[in-house]
């Protein structure tokens, strides 16, 4: 649906995307993940049509956004940064004005209104005036903008910042009902939101694309980093030599826990699952297991992992 | 062309849905009032030796309303849309640049004509109550014409300032100022010996007093007309090209 190849992106003296190549296939659900000034919104209005590449192609559904611009907005239902909307509107009035610009007859655009409004929880607001609407709402409208020309791809960016958890849960809510019939691609930088929406994740740092698969598969492919933790009663000396002399953890860490237990703190070597053998250990010399347990990177270690040395370098 | 129209429709809406465009036609109608209750006074019960609509607008009162009313109303509209973000949820519509600036200022022109409506009661009113030869047809489409051709200009001028932009107060004081030029300009070629004689003078075509006052005798001259029609299409192809600017690379 979306092929990105090459795509560069300079504002006067600064290089906002950098050589950039992804490609989205149809129905997907992908997030853009990165910290603020990665170059998130820059590739989203490429993508949208609303400003060109400095280098690079985008195409959607095979058409060059610049080129055949008129082809791929119709395809492009596009909700920029903080969503903005013409405040002294009515919400009704508003969906129709935008589906009349994008291009929908008289009566399609009042069938279309309708069904938006619908699908987006605004059938009770419909002659609301906008500018009194809370966040939510707003955002709302905001997203039956983007879909009242149902478009094939829909591309949102950071669609539920500003809002209470409870209008988080909505919008999500909504966005993954979306999935299947439309192509989405949505920026945030909110972790737990892709983790819960998105089929996949493309990490962003500087314009650049550090990573892009599935939250499942990056965590898969952390997960040899991941550690082991074991709360054992036993002498601090004798856990030391035991994981010395153990081949499978490439790294151990023992500090002193509550009364006799010690907190061990293991490395496994090539991603090995450490916890029978450290049962059968606990068996073996007759220690007391308290706790054992191995954390799974969350995307959030993962995104902090790949984007550490510009933090740092920020610091 | 639909497009346009649905653009055209939500742009006079704007005007006509807020405070501020009731503000505009309340100030002008103040001040075009006022000058004519002025007029009257003066005048007393004399016959007018011109025709009343030339008695305004020697004055400068027209030139000071539109030099003013003029960014009031071009401020807003590419300049508020840039701000607010609206203007890229316009663009990725299925609107064509052209559109835009077509409709936006189609809108303003619109309503700059009807701020002027009330206009027309005074001149009702002179013909009714005053013993005044009877206004030519002519005349009052001259002035007409004069207001809408000197209209165009100012707010082309007006729409550029907007669209280079992100903020109405820029605009306005960018469009104020090139108005002010103007003006002054227009002062020169009346006040200098000689300069408004000659039509080989450049600035003979500065002269909008001289240009209004034709149109107030009811004398369109064709070279007038096209000064006004040329320099807004220039501004407002300037205009079109900073829209289309964003798409260049």
């Amino acid at each position: 649906m979306i092929e990105v190849s090459n795509l560069t992106k300079r504002y006067a003296g600064r290089t906002a995307v950098d050589d950039i190549s992804f490609t989205v296939a149809r129905g997907e659900i992908v997030g853009l993940l990165g910290p603020n000034g990665a170059g998130k919104s820059t590739t989203m209005r490429v993508l949208s049509g609303f400003m060109p590449a400095t280098s690079g192609t985008v195409r959607v559904a095979g058409f060059d956004v610049f080129h055949d611009a008129d082809e791929t907005r119709r395809r492009i239902g596009y909700m920029p940064e903080n969503n903005p909307l013409h405040p002294e509107m009515r919400v009704r009035e508003y969906l129709k004005f935008r589906a009349r610009l994008k291009g929908l007859g008289w009566k399609k655009s009042r069938e279309r209104v309708t069904t938006v409004m619908e699908q987006c929880g605004l059938a009770d607001v419909g002659r609301r005036i906008i500018g009194q609407l809370s966040k939510g709402y707003k955002q709302r409208v905001g997203l039956a903008d983007a879909l009242v020309h149902e478009p094939e791809l829909i591309i949102l960016d950071e669609p539920t910042i500003g809002l209470d958890p409870q209008q988080i849960r909505s919008v999500r809510a909504l966005i993954k009902s979306l999935a299947g019939s439309h192509t989405v691609l949505i920026s945030t930088h909110i972790l737990p939101e892709v983790e819960m929406m998105c089929g996949r994740v493309l990490i962003m740092l500087d314009g650049r694309v550090l990573a892009s698969d599935t939250p499942e598969n990056l965590q898969r492919r952390m997960a040899g980093g991941s550690q082991v933790i074991a709360e054992i009663a036993a002498p601090a000396a004798a856990l030391r030599a035991v994981w010395e002399n153990l081949p499978e953890v490439a790294q151990f860490d023992v500090t002193a826990g509550e009364g006799e237990f010690f907190r061990c703190a293991l490395t496994p070597r090539d991603g090995q699952d450490l916890r029978p053998l450290i049962f059968n250990l606990a068996r073996v010399n007759g220690w007391t297991l308290r706790e054992l347990t191995r954390s799974r990177h969350s995307l959030e270690d993962i995104y902090m992992q790949v984007t550490r040395p510009t933090t740092e370098e920020a610091e | 062309m639909r497009i346009f129209w649905t653009l055209l429709r939500r742009e006079l809406g704007t005007f006509f849905l807020s405070l501020t465009g009731y503000v505009i036609i309340a100030a002008v109608a103040l001040i075009v009032g006022s000058t004519f209750v002025m007029l009257i006074h003066n005048m007393g019960t004399k016959p007018f030796a011109m025709p009343v609509t030339q008695l305004f607008f020697n004055s400068f009162m027209y030139w000071l309303l539109v030099i003013l009313v003029a960014p009031a109303i071009t401020m807003r509209l590419f300049a508020l849309e840039k701000a607010s973000g609206t203007f890229e949820t316009l663009m990725t519509t299925s609107v064509g640049d052209l559109q835009v600036v077509a409709a936006k200022f189609s809108a303003a022109i619109f309503f700059y004509m009807v701020t002027w409506l009330p206009t027309l009661a005074g001149l009702v009113i002179i013909q009714r109550f005053t013993n005044q030869p009877k206004l030519d047809l002519g005349v009052v489409g001259g002035m007409y014409l004069g207001i809408f051709l000197s209209g165009c200009l100012f707010l082309s001028i007006g729409c550029l300032a907007s669209a280079l932009t992100k903020s109405q107060m820029v605009a306005a004081v960018v469009s104020l100022a090139v108005g002010v030029i103007l003006f002054v300009l227009a002062y020169m070629a009346q006040v200098l010996p000689g300069a408004a004689a000659s039509a080989t003078d450049a600035l003979y075509y500065f002269n909008l007093f001289k240009h209004m006052e034709d149109f107030t005798r009811g004398v369109v001259d064709t070279r007038t007309v096209i000064f006004y029609a040329t320099a807004t299409f220039l501004f407002l192809f300037l205009t079109l090209r900073v829209v289309e600017s964003r798409r260049w690379k």
